[in-house]
């Protein structure tokens, strides 16, 4: 006679992928974090010489390679969700479209080294080159084995491994190049436009 | 406007106007206390859209969660203590 009414169950609390890429994740973000406060700190006392330089970067190209790689995480978030809805064909087709983004950054990135090193800047240049050229050439290497992920992921995805039954490969990969995405949008306004 | 329902297209959107409030402060010249701190908080905004939308941690045991945002909040918060420094 007891007629409980059930709220709706909230779903169990879970972490996507495997616990193992969370530690690699947070030990990378905590590498990025001792860099972004160095560059910071160094800037405090060489802030004449960083907010001269920083004017010779290009804006415009960070700030489009924002959007490259905000795009290119959306897509990579899109794949798992079409994993989870098992709809096969959107899971391969948006971590490929994903890692076209993440391409498109390298080419964006290749072009302001070229300018950078054409006009004879190097690491020995200044201290505020220094931290840019490391500090954007460290998360470049990022980018690249992200790429190097979503292609594995996505030579899985043709083979139909991932759906609603197995997505913990997928959605490890992809927690990688969202946390690609996460450095860059502390990255781009510290270096580029911050002053 | 169905679409809005899902949250990584909310999220997307909101990241690709925030993207473009920073460029335009950059355009603009924009310098000082106020524009650092503008900054920072708008990457602050879209680094937690980021890890509650598209790494999916909304629903993620409270501890990782935790861990990320407050990863977020403590290279916020160290930035601008060492731009606060620069402007003594």
């Amino acid at each position: 006679m007891t007629t409980a009414t059930l709220s709706s169950p909230t779903p169990p609390k879970r972490l996507p992928g495997d616990l193992a890429i969370w530690f690699f994740i947070l030990a990378e973000l905590l590498a990025f974090a001792v860099f972004f406060a160095a560059y910071a700190f160094a800037r405090a006392s060489h802030v004449e010489e960083f907010n001269l330089y920083q004017q010779t970067l290009d804006r415009n190209a960070g700030a489009l390679n924002t959007l490259l790689l905000i795009t290119g995480s959306w897509f990579v978030a899109r794949s798992v969700q079409a994993a989870h809805r098992d709809h096969s064909a959107a899971i391969a087709r948006n971590l490929w479209l994903g890692w076209l983004c993440g391409a498109g950054f390298l080419v964006v990135k290749g072009f302001e080294y070229a300018a950078k090193f054409g006009a004879g800047i190097s690491l020995s240049t200044n201290t505020f080159y220094m931290f840019y050229i490391s500090l954007t050439f460290f998360h470049f290497m990022h980018v690249l084995l992200g790429m190097v992920i979503l292609t594995i992921l996505w030579v899985q995805a043709r083979k139909g491994v991932y759906g609603s039954h197995e997505a913990n490969g997928l959605e490890s990969g992809a927690a990688y190049w969202h946390m690609v995405d996460l450095l860059w949008i502390v990255l781009f306004p510290l270096v580029y436009v911050m002053r | 406007m169905n679409a809005l329902r899902n949250p990584i297209h909310r999220a997307w959107l909101a990241l690709l106007v925030a993207t473009g409030i920073t460029w335009y402060l950059g355009e603009v010249g924009a310098a000082g206390t106020s524009a650092i701190v503008a900054m920072l908080l708008i990457a602050f905004v879209k680094g937690r859209l980021v890890i509650l939308d598209f790494m999916e941690l909304r629903g993620a045991p409270r501890l990782w969660r935790f861990l990320l945002e407050g990863w977020m909040l403590l290279v916020s918060v160290l930035i601008l203590l060492a731009y606060a420094l620069s402007l003594r």
